[in-house]
Parts: C-alpha cells; sequence; structure tokens
C-alpha cells in the first residue's frame, strides 16, 4: 500500500487507525477522537493554561468541575444524563513542558478515559493543537450504558471543546448565541 | 421587547420576547433606531434556507444606540453606532487578514458543526440569518445584544441621519466588495445583474473604482430606472436577450467584469431556472442559479467574475467548460463589513456616495410582516423597507 503523509488516525483502513489507537495510549477496544485546531496564541501561553486543570471546565462543557489535588493527580465531576454526575480521578501520565500533557483517570474509574493534548508551533499563525481522547467502557449493561452515556457524540464533544478552547484564548471569551442568561443556562444544562 | 420572529415560510410575526442580556464581556446591547428588511431576509422568508427555527429573530442591516456594556466593550453609552452583520473577533487569522466574514470565532461552538458538514470548514457567525450561522437574534427588534462590540460596529458622527449610515450594516460594503472583487481596471464595462439594493451600490461602485460603463439587467423597471441614474446603461431581459444585448454593445467582445448580485432565487422563465424550480421543489438541488450561468457565459475571455449572490447550495449546469476553457477567474463570499465600513462612512461625510435614494418605506417593527409581505410581492416599487421601532403601528412613510 502506497503511503501518504496524512496522519494515521485518519487512515481509511481499519487495522491502520486501531494500531495508531494503541500507540496512542495502550488502549484497547476504546474510542479513539483526535482532533486537530490551529490557535492564534503562543504556544507557551496555551500550555499554561490547559495544565491547570481546574480550569478545563471553562470550555469543556459536559465537564462540571476539576478539582487539582496535587501535581499530578485531579478529580473530575462529570454531566451526566437526567442531572446526574459521574466522577473520577486522574493522573497525568507524561508532560514536556509547552509541547504535550497526557493523562488518564486511575483504575478505579467506572469509565476508564484518557486524554493526550499536543502543542506544536505554526509559525506566524499561532499554535497547532491535538488532541486526542479515549474513552474505554466496561462491559455488561451497565457498560452498555455509559458507553452510550459517552460515546454517542464523544467525537463532536471533543471537536466542540478543542472549539471553544480557541476562541477562550483567541478572544478571551467563549461565543454564544444566548440572548438572555436564562437562554445560555439551558444551552448549557 | 417586541421583535420580528421567524415561524415558517412567508409567516413572520412581531412577538413579544425577552430583553436581551450581556452574556460575555466583549458584549453590548444596543437599542435599535433603524432596521432594514434585507433582500436575503426574502430566502429565509421563502424558506430556501436550512436550520431556521421557530421564533428566530430576523434582521441583520441595523442600528441605534448604545444602552449597555460589557467590560470588555469599548463602546460608551449614548454613542449611535452601525453594526456589521457578519460576526467576527477581530482577533483570529482571519480577522488579522481582514477576511472578517471568514472569522474563526464568532460562530458558537456548537453550530459549527453543520457548516463544516456542508462546507467543509464552519462559518462565520452572522446576526438574524438562521443557526448555520449561529443561531444570533437579529436586529428587526427594539434591542439586541452584539458581540465582539469592540471590533464590528462603527460610532456615527453628529450630523449624520440613520437613513446616511444605516446601510453601511451590509448592503453598501456588499456592493463595494462586489465591485472591488470585480478587479475593475480604468475604462472597463461592468456588467451586473441585478439591480436590488446590491446591485445598485455595485454600480455606483464600479463607476468610483474607474469603469467606464456599467450595464445594469435586471426586469423591475423602476430599478433599471434606479441604475440608469447612476450613469448605467441596462437591459431588460423580459424585453431584450441579455447575452445578444451584451455582446452587441461590447462590440462583440463581452463584459471586462461580470457581476452576480441575484443569487439562488433568479427569477424569469428560462428553461434551466424552470427545471431548478422543479429540482428545488423536489428537495433534489437547492439554489437556482440562472444569473451566474448566464454571467460566466457573457464574460469577455480572461474576465472577472464576482459573486456577491448569496448561494447556500449544491448546483448543477454549471458552466464550468465557459469558465475554464475562457480563464475565467471568479471572487466570491460573505462581505468582510468591518473591513470596508471605516472607508465608506468616509464616502458618505464627503458625499461621495449617497445610500438614501434606496429607501421606498419606512414603517413600524409592529408593521414588519406587512413589510415583508410588500418587499416579496412588489420588488419593483419597494426597493427598501427601513423599520422604526420608535414608530407607532400602522405610522408608514413612503419616500416622496
Amino acid at each position: 500500500m502506497a503511503k501518504d503523509d496524512a496522519p494515521p488516525t485518519t487512515s481509511k483502513v481499519r487495522e491502520v487507525r486501531d494500531a495508531e489507537t494503541r500507540t496512542v495510549q495502550d488502549a484497547q477496544g476504546s474510542s479513539l477522537i483526535g482532533r486537530t485546531v490551529t490557535i492564534n496564541r503562543p504556544r507557551a501561553e496555551l500550555y499554561a493554561y490547559w495544565r491547570d486543570f481546574a480550569r478545563l471546565p471553562t470550555f469543556m462543557d459536559n465537564v462540571q468541575q476539576v478539582d487539582v489535588r496535587s501535581p499530578k493527580l485531579s478529580h473530575w465531576v462529570v454531566k451526566a444524563p437526567g442531572g446526574r454526575t459521574v466522577e473520577w480521578d486522574a493522573r497525568i501520565t507524561e508532560e514536556k513542558d509547552g509541547e504535550l500533557i497526557a493523562w488518564a483517570s486511575t483504575e478505579d474509574a467506572d469509565v476508564p478515559n484518557s486524554g493526550r493534548i499536543e502543542f506544536r508551533d505554526a509559525g506566524d499563525r499561532g499554535t497547532i493543537v491535538t488532541a486526542t481522547i479515549v474513552y474505554d467502557p466496561p462491559a455488561g449493561v451497565v457498560g452498555q450504558l455509559i458507553a452510550k452515556m459517552f460515546q454517542r457524540e464523544p467525537a463532536i464533544q471533543a471537536r466542540r471543546d478543542l472549539r471553544r478552547f480557541k476562541q477562550l484564548m483567541e478572544t478571551g471569551e467563549v461565543a454564544t448565541s444566548s440572548r438572555t442568561r436564562a437562554q445560555l443556562e439551558e444551552d448549557k444544562a | 421587547m417586541r421583535a420580528l420572529t421567524w415561524h415558517g415560510k412567508h409567516d413572520v410575526r412581531v412577538d413579544t420576547v425577552d430583553d436581551p442580556e450581556i452574556l460575555n464581556p466583549r458584549d453590548a446591547i444596543i437599542k435599535i433606531t433603524s432596521t432594514a428588511i434585507c433582500g436575503s431576509d426574502l430566502h429565509l422568508y421563502d424558506g430556501y434556507i436550512p436550520t431556521m427555527k421557530a421564533g428566530d429573530i430576523l434582521g441583520h442591516e441595523f442600528m441605534g444606540e448604545v444602552v449597555e456594556t460589557g467590560p470588555g466593550s469599548t463602546l460608551v453609552k449614548g454613542q449611535r453606532v452601525v453594526v456589521p452583520f457578519t460576526i467576527a473577533c477581530g482577533s483570529c487569522y482571519h480577522c488579522g487578514k481582514h477576511q472578517y466574514s471568514a472569522c474563526d470565532n464568532g460562530n458558537p461552538a456548537d453550530n459549527q458543526d453543520i457548516g463544516m458538514e456542508l462546507y467543509g470548514q464552519p462559518m462565520s457567525g452572522l446576526f438574524g440569518y438562521s443557526h448555520l450561522t449561529g443561531g444570533y437574534a437579529g436586529g428587526q427588534a427594539e434591542y439586541v445584544r452584539v458581540p465582539f462590540s469592540d471590533v464590528g460596529p462603527i460610532v456615527v458622527p453628529d450630523g449624520l441621519s440613520d437613513d446616511e449610515v444605516l446601510f453601511l450594516s451590509d448592503i453598501l460594503p456588499t456592493g463595494w466588495q462586489a465591485a472591488e472583487n470585480a478587479d475593475i481596471e480604468p475604462g472597463d464595462t461592468v456588467a451586473v445583474w441585478g439591480c436590488g439594493p446590491v446591485g445598485l451600490f455595485a454600480v455606483q461602485s464600479a463607476f468610483l473604482m474607474g469603469a467606464a460603463r456599467v450595464i445594469a439587467i435586471d426586469h423591475f423597471p423602476r430599478r433599471l430606472e434606479l441604475a440608469r441614474k447612476f450613469g448605467a446603461e441596462t437591459i431588460n431581459f423580459e424585453e431584450s436577450k441579455t447575452y445578444e444585448a451584451l455582446m452587441e454593445m461590447t462590440g462583440g467582445i463581452g463584459p471586462d467584469a461580470v457581476i452576480d448580485a441575484v443569487g439562488l432565487e433568479a427569477h424569469g422563465f428560462f428553461v434551466d431556472n424552470v427545471v431548478d424550480q422543479i429540482k428545488a421543489s423536489l428537495m433534489l438541488g437547492t439554489d437556482r442559479i440562472h444569473s451566474i450561468r448566464q454571467a460566466i457565459v457573457a464574460c469577455r475571455k480572461g474576465g472577472r467574475v464576482s459573486m456577491p449572490a448569496v448561494y447556500g447550495g449544491i448546483v448543477d449546469k454549471f458552466p464550468l467548460g465557459a469558465f475554464m476553457e475562457k480563464g475565467l477567474t471568479l471572487k466570491t463570499g460573505q462581505t468582510s463589513v468591518q473591513h470596508y465600513m471605516p472607508g465608506l462612512l468616509n464616502a458618505i461625510v464627503e458625499g461621495k456616495i449617497d445610500t438614501t435614494f434606496l429607501i421606498s418605506h419606512r414603517m413600524s417593527l409592529e408593521d414588519a410582516p406587512k413589510g415583508y409581505k410588500m418587499f416579496h410581492d412588489n420588488q419593483n416599487e419597494v426597493t427598501k423597507v427601513v423599520l422604526k421601532p420608535g414608530f407607532d403601528a400602522g405610522t408608514a412613510i413612503a419616500a416622496e
């Protein structure tokens, strides 16, 4: 097969994509969501904002709160259907100042998940930011329910989160077309 | 507040809705003093634009008084401003290149998916123009929330009336950009399809940019008369064959530049147009594109095609062969209003451009549904309807 320059995550060949999934996160049978945006801000600034996980809810719509418990450990509260929430601890598994941050939920998480964000210089266009988020729901009925909850539109969610990050970094705010505060709250719920 | 809301094809109503609020630091709230119905609002009225929702507030040509500002706004309460219809952040890569209508951030993240599906990249945000472009409430209302108010709105100098500056919001810059996109060289002959407001402003702009001749094409006598007032020669396509007339008028060469200011609802009884209409009604294709086909075929070899006209979907029978073989260049796009506003405001102050001739009707916001119907049904007489939230219902002033 002729090799091209496109990232393996975009391959039409399933085996190529799956292989990439494993190299990214050592995850098996999980759903990989990778997205890339270019943000018109310096790399160091973007890295610094993301590295403070407590600020993730400012642009991740489904994340209600992240408490940073230690330099490596954080506690996540994530919105679930029916006004409920799901919580887990996550640990930073790899970080390279200004370049990448990788994290993964700890062993006892109901929905094992991991993420990786990479920052690359893009010259006068700013910084190329690539996010990879992997959910690995457990088997069984409960697992299916959780899978549905997290997998239904995780690609869309990740893509939108990344866009919101871009908006926040470039403009200082997250764009909304709501007219009133009540509408805004309703849209976020 | 009271606002003009969309409920379906040919169904717009004035409803009472909640007042807008400051939601982001760079927001401002504007109390509307004048707001116009745009020809492209008729595309919404006719149900041609997807992703509309019942209750959406329409209107993207508006101006008014600043009544509230967020901490990041540079506006001051009491200022009179005209607001661009394109919502641009001013800080992304595209805004940095003054391609404001391609702004990455004006459209909320959740709404960008549709644009990606349809067009490959998400659209920028626009006021009152479907959820494809953000789902923002428009300005045919008493008040409007304006995001990124430090970038878009332009402050109107004292002494200029609403009528003189209102069209800076869309159609004047759109007509100007249309002429600019035609890369006019001194001595050129430029043909303009459609003598609606954008076409008429394109006629004016083309002359200001050095065109020797402008040929305007329409079938409404009143509109052709307006084009003639600005020095254009005219073709009434109901009386003459457009292509043949253009070839005769240009000595067999064809116009150096052509401007399609008609768009997806092209009128006229032509075979290809009828086929388009049938297809549109069967949902097989969405756009009726007679005007751009004709413009491409008429354009001289090596000429320029400018397309300010609004198209939304996929077309067929596009004369790609003529386009390629003749070596034409096409430029198009939503208008980067913010880029053109300061220069055009100056031109108005200096008396180089007049826009007030266009207004045929002024009426209360309460009578907006009537205004839509009039504009839709009688495009010969009704060239522009300006709604005034300050007027009492039933107050209507027709132009002298």
